[in-house]
């Protein structure tokens, strides 16, 4: 039985013949052995041709690096019998934090020659197996030397085929305690402040091992010594607490300078090592052993609670997390600094937590920060206690903060704590956003093409708000599949239908208003409300957005209390559309609208003479008198949605749902409640907001289906633009296969088409052109878009961090960049 | 279906002859197939004293979008079918061709002759007053009256109601319709290729060349290609037009100002002796092409958010054709400088010039954390408007340009650059570029900053 890292790069050591490859093939899955002779083959076309070895080496590297960079066992099944050659996988191994691991198969030479001998292929003489056994021989002293950490030597057929592997775990993979957690910051000796906190999370401080009447456990990020009153306190509470289970540690910087000194190694006596040391003189001897044997046995870092989180006392970066080596043991202990000082001679860090992109949660310590902060699921925990400030706990996983205040500055720090006050800035990283991106957002999968990201970066970073601030942007919506009823390109027969086919009994019809989509975010106290259009840039600007907000913030003030939450996201429609399409109206609908009205008479007059002449031009005439009336019709249509603003008067807002609050998203509320939330706005001031006009469908009850249309029919002839139709259960429904169905589908009135298709669609002949319209790329983009919507608002809701949120609502840009028919 | 309609009359008896020089009789209607739809001639009236010819265009709204490939919105419900554009000119040149000429088998005398005329083009794309710029220098009186929109809108379309009288030989004035109502309506439904410098040549033969907006005329017939409006004006022995970048200022200093600013740069890069070097915001590459001219530049990287500009710019390099070794001293990149790009580190020196005016001010701490923050090159060169010259552009309403988001005076932008140095640990010093102006200083100002400390703030 030998013992491997169940993360590791296992290097098989041993003469040709001597049984690589079987105990390979024995042990281990084809794909995770990478073999020399295999890649030979690769580039040479020739397992035997030993002038590709380098070549054949390189691509093995490189194979092995991307398996290691991946988290996966990689075996080496090379003879692997020279140094240099064994080398370069020991500098693979450590580029990727990971241990190598010598399994070594010691056959005798004979054996081998006779194992060989039964190839055909065998292109060596006697004298080469010779050299590899004298080669084996001198490798063995010098194994461990290399830095294979651990080396197994297999003596003779009978142990290599006897041999069992076992995985272990590496010492900081704890992922099977699930917590829940009470991660500690840094006590630096503040042994009453500790037992406050541990009181008032619930334990029993009555206790030395202070168990937690729920069976919580206490982390410690480490650092849990000097420059405090009573770091041997502290040492005694918390050993006692890990010995007993209640409590896991990672060494702090501190621990780590205590322990080389004890062990009696010359180290300075500063940064409050010096106050440890003389309260430790009255401590018994006994007590001092057991302090060190205690850190010596400390693991630099842990990954917990299923990989979700990881601590370390001054945090990890991805790639190092679940690893080990010097440097990573190195980055848990110290950070990673750019080997400058700063003004106050304190050592200058990389701002690691800014590029953190990882999935697990970081919590740790070491750099005092008057209030914990997450940066991209990352958190600072050293409040700084001993320097008068406070001792905070992290509540894990409900991520709440618990702290308690210091009882007097203990240690005078050499920067002032509001040194570095401000919020580090998290800041978005270019990668995270271009290039051929694949995203996989919990609602479905979708690749983002290099250039529609292109094309998004340009609108997002010259045009669009804050990435902190557009949290979400609006899908694009498809209209009902295409009605074949006379007159009618679409009808709601068809948008019923399509949604009782993907399995929705319950739809609410709600009266689609005509203006400029607008996503509105307002809050208690006004700090980052912005409304923004559909492509995210700010609606008006500051002179009328401003006093809008305000109005909404004012309407708001109930809903905030009674869902408790500090802020709102809604999702409206403001109106009228001349508000902010005005000049878009003028230039093009009203002027087809101005010439046409102004062309067709002026014909029909020529026409009309040329006819009180005697000439035929009769059926030249009709044509011309019909298109005469729908212009007129199409004008109609588009003067239905003008109306005169001035500034802020006779605007309004029609909210029609309420997206998310703190920590919250609203998507699986029912449309009944996001209706009854948009109605308490409208009641609170009925100037800025405009109802919406809806219909709860029952799509078994015919009578219901009939009712509707009816509905629509007298909507559509008062100038309405029709309905969306939605499944009644909420923004997320699924159909049968569990899969997000289409959040609504438009069913847009007849007259409203014209402005879309032209006035003169509604002829037969180009009715029946326009039903070939192909709805397959708008659906498929409207749902991809509304996944993206909803995944970000979900992870809004978990406090994601801003470019978590933001890939997924710049996707959605880049989606609008897709060439898709705009008349849908 | 629809109408596009322009009519002709003369009150020169007997006017019927108007027939004979359209070589379309009056007693009948006509029927032609055009590319974009069906043609038709006929007489609303057709007397001694007063003869009407009507060229009514059906335009096929079908046939004409075949001919682009666009998902504008535009492309399916616009004005073609009803509005005066290069649509009709081509039916007019099609269905007239020989009066177009001038020729006339049966009245070759009258088509020679000036003659009394009314044109009425009753919808036409195009202001007024242009309208009236265009035609009267040709001897015509015009009354272009402006369409307005419906009540609820209120105001004046984009579009009027053209009337032209005049005494002018049936043919000119056809040539003049042909050239000018594309050039009112100002978009071509066709690719313009350099054969239409022929077209508007031989269309414009003897009145053109004298006319007073020649340049404005060339330009719009070639569609805004400049090359050809250019060879077409040096043909009719005339300067060539202004440019587009000139035609944003209402004063023609900015070629000047944009080449003391390019020269000012290069001389800041020098001092700091950069060799490689960041032109970030580089657009159409200017300054790129400049750099890339001086060896002293080992490596020259062009960023810009717009793909577009970086095609132009990668265009105006030539980059495709460069060898090898001058080829891998630039690098042209897309990015934004809104966000942190690791590319961008570790470089020289930086070029921001007349870039942040176009930054959000919301925005511009996510633009000094990835420039002087992430990005941290030894030495940042930026330059940007000086928003108290502004008093010098005659007809300046406003900012230099549309897109400008801001535009500073001499103690925002100091502010600005000694509050973003301090906290990024550079040291800032300023220059004017351009002619310095006693009170409102110069018209460009730029400012160089110079890294001091090391620190990263995160």
């Amino acid at each position: 039985m030998i013992d491997v890292p169940e993360l590791a790069l296992v290097a098989l050591v041993g003469i040709s013949g001597s049984g690589k490859s079987t105990f390979a093939r024995t042990h281990f899955k084809p794909t995770q052995v990478l073999s020399s002779d295999y890649f030979r083959g690769l580039v040479a076309d020739d397992e035997n041709d030993q002038s590709a070895s380098a070549a054949a080496f390189d691509v093995l590297h490189y194979v092995a690096g991307k398996r290691l960079a991946a988290g996966r066992l990689t075996v080496v099944d090379a003879t692997n019998l020279q140094s240099h050659s064994r080398a370069g996988l020991v500098k693979v191994a450590r580029e990727h934090d990971v241990l190598p691991v010598a399994i070594v198969l010691d056959v005798a030479e004979a054996l081998a020659w006779e194992r060989t001998g039964s190839r055909p292929d065998r292109t060596f003489g006697r004298q080469v197996l010779t050299r590899m056994h004298r080669d084996l021989r001198r490798s063995l002293g010098s194994l461990a030397r290399e830095g294979f950490r651990k080396v197994h030597v297999l003596r003779g057929p009978d142990e290599i085929a006897a041999t069992e592997i076992r995985y272990e775990k590496l010492y900081n993979d704890k992922r099977e305690l699930t917590g829940p957690f009470d991660i500690i910051g840094d006590v630096h000796g503040c042994h009453a402040e500790l037992v406050a906190l541990l009181g008032k999370l619930g334990y029993d401080t009555g206790r030395a091992d202070a168990p937690h009447p729920e069976g919580r456990t206490a982390v410690f990020v480490g650092d849990l010594v000097d420059r405090g009153p009573d770091s041997p306190g502290v040492l005694r509470r918390v050993m006692a607490m890990v010995a007993a289970g209640t409590a896991i540690c990672v060494p702090g910087n501190h621990e780590q300078k205590l322990a080389r000194k004890l062990n009696g190694r010359q180290v300075q006596l500063t940064h409050g090592l010096p106050e440890t040391l003389a309260q430790l003189e009255s401590e018994p001897e006994s007590f001092v052993t057991e302090v060190q044997e205690f850190i010596e046995g400390l693991v630099s870092h842990y990954v917990l609670d299923g990989g979700k989180l990881v601590v370390a006392h001054a945090g990890l970066k991805e790639a190092y997390q679940g690893r080990a080596s010097g440097r990573v043991r190195s980055f848990a202990l110290y950070g990673e600094t750019t080997g400058e000082t700063d003004e106050y001679g304190l050592p200058v860090r990389y701002p690691w937590a800014r590029d953190y992109r990882g999935s697990a949660a970081v919590v740790y310590g070491h750099v005092p920060t008057p209030k914990p902060e997450w940066i991209n699921n990352t958190i600072c925990l050293d409040t700084g206690c001993v320097f008068g400030g406070s001792l905070t706990a992290l509540r894990w996983p409900t991520r709440e903060l618990v702290s308690v205040p210091a009882a007097q500055e203990y240690y005078a720090p050499v920067r002032p704590l509001s040194a570095i006050a401000e919020k580090p800035d998290e800041g978005l990283d270019l990668a995270d956003v271009t290039g051929r991106r694949h995203l996989d957002y919990g609602y479905g999968r979708t690749t983002v093409d290099a250039e529609n990201a292109a094309a998004a970066l340009e609108v997002m970073s010259r045009f669009a708000l804050d990435p902190a601030t557009l949290v979400w942007l609006p899908p694009t919506m498809a209209p009902c599949s295409t009605s074949t009823l006379d007159g009618y390109l679409e009808h709601p027969a068809t948008a019923f239908a399509d949604l009782r086919g993907v399995g929705v009994g319950k739809v609410v019809c709600e009266e689609k208003h005509m203006g400029s989509r607008a996503v509105v975010r307002v809050s208690r106290t006004g700090d980052g409300d912005a409304i923004w259009t559909r492509t995210g840039r700010p609606f008006f600007g500051p002179a009328l957005d401003v006093p809008l907000l305000a109005r909404v913030r004012a309407a708001a003030a109930e809903l905030f209390t009674e869902l408790d939450t500090d802020w709102l996201l809604l999702d409206c429609e403001l109106l009228p559309w001349s508000a902010k399409a005005g000049g878009l109206i003028r230039e093009h609908y009203a002027g087809v609208g101005a010439a046409g009205r102004h062309a067709l008479p002026a014909a029909l007059a020529v026409l009309d003479q040329v006819a009180a002449r005697g000439l035929d031009v009769g059926g030249l005439r009709d044509r011309i008198e019909l298109r005469s009336a729908e212009i007129d019709g199409y004008s109609a249509a588009y003067r239905a949605y003008v109306r005169p603003t001035d500034g802020l008067t006779g605007v309004t807002l029609a909210p029609f749902a309420v997206l998310a609050g703190a920590g919250t998203s609203y998507a699986s509320k029912d449309h009944g409640w996001h209706l009854a939330q948009v109605d308490r706005l409208v009641a609170a001031d009925a100037e800025i907001f405009t109802p919406t006009r809806r219909m709860i469908v029952d799509l078994s009850d015919a009578s219901a289906e009939a009712e509707a249309t009816d509905w629509w029919l007298a909507l559509t002839a008062a100038g309405g633009e029709g309905m969306v139709v939605k499944p009644y259960a909420g923004l997320a429904v699924t159909d049968a296969k569990g899969r997000l169905v289409q959040p609504g589908v438009k069913c847009r009135g007849r007259e409203y088409l014209r402005i879309i298709y032209g006035p003169e669609y509604t002829r037969p002949e180009q009715l029946g052109r326009l039903r070939n319209r192909n709805l397959g790329r708008k659906r498929n983009l409207a749902l991809r878009e509304h996944g993206l919507g909803l995944a970000a608002l979900d992870r809004l809701a978990e406090g994601a961090p801003v470019w978590r949120v933001h890939e997924l609502v710049f996707a959605i840009l880049a989606a609008e960049s897709e060439p898709v028919d705009p008349r849908l | 279906m629809d109408g596009v309609l322009l009519t002709v009359t003369t009150t020169r008896p007997p006017a019927t002859d108007l027939g004979y020089l359209l070589v379309k009789h009056p007693g009948k209607v006509h029927t032609f197939d055009v590319p974009t739809g069906t043609a038709y001639v006929m007489y609303p009236e057709a007397t001694e004293d007063r003869c009407t010819a009507a060229l009514l265009l059906d335009v096929d709204p079908a046939q004409l979008r075949a001919q682009q490939e666009s998902f504008e919105l535009g492309a399916y419900v616009n004005d073609r079918p009803y509005a005066a554009s290069s649509l009709l000119a081509g039916a007019l040149a099609k269905v007239f061709r020989s009066a177009l000429r001038g020729a006339s088998k049966d009245r070759p005398e009258l088509a020679a002759e000036a003659i009394p005329l009314e044109i009425r083009v009753p919808v036409l794309r195009g202001s007024a007053d242009l309208a009236t710029r265009l035609f009267a220098p040709l001897g015509w009186q015009v009354t272009a009256e402006p369409i307005p929109f419906e009540p609820e809108i209120g105001g004046d379309s984009h579009y009027v109601d053209l009337r032209l009288a005049g005494t002018v030989r049936l043919a000119d004035a056809l040539n003049h319709l042909y050239v000018l109502l594309p050039v009112l309506d100002d978009a071509k439904h066709y690719w313009v290729a350099p054969d239409e410098i022929e077209k508007l040549l031989r269309s414009g033969e003897g009145w053109l060349a004298g006319h007073p907006e020649k340049v404005l005329i060339a330009r719009r017939y070639l569609a805004h290609r400049r090359h050809l409006a250019e060879s077409a004006l040096s043909r009719l022995d005339v300067a060539g037009p202004t440019s587009d970048e000139e035609a944003e200022l209402p004063v023609a200093r900015k070629v000047s100002l944009a080449e003391q600013r390019r020269d000012a740069v290069l001389a800041v890069l020098a001092e700091a002796d950069a060799a490689r070097v960041l032109d970030l915001g580089c657009g159409p590459g200017a300054l790129l092409a400049a750099l890339v001219k001086d060896r002293r530049f080992t490596e020259i990287v062009g960023t810009d958010v717009s793909s577009r500009a970086l095609d132009q710019a990668a265009r105006r390099l030539h980059l495709d054709r460069l060898p090898e070794r001058q080829r891998d001293r630039i690098k042209i990149w897309q990015s934004a400088l809104t966000y942190r790009d690791d590319r961008l580190r570790g470089y020289d020196a930086a070029v921001l010039m007349e870039v942040i005016e176009h930054v959000d001010p919301p925005r511009l701490p996510a633009l000094e954390a990835s420039v002087f923050g992430h990005a941290r090159p030894r030495t940042v060169v930026l330059t940007t408007p000086n928003a108290e010259y502004n008093v010098h552009y005659e007809g300046l309403t406003g900012m230099r340009h549309s897109d400008h988001r801001f535009e500073w005076t001499r103690a925002e932008f100091q502010a600005w650059a000694a509050r973003t140095a301090e906290r990024y640990g550079y040291a800032v010093e300023f220059r004017p570029v351009g002619d310095e102006h006693e009170t409102t200083g110069a018209p460009t100002q730029l400012a160089i900053f110079t890294e001091t400390t090391t620190e990263v703030t995160s």
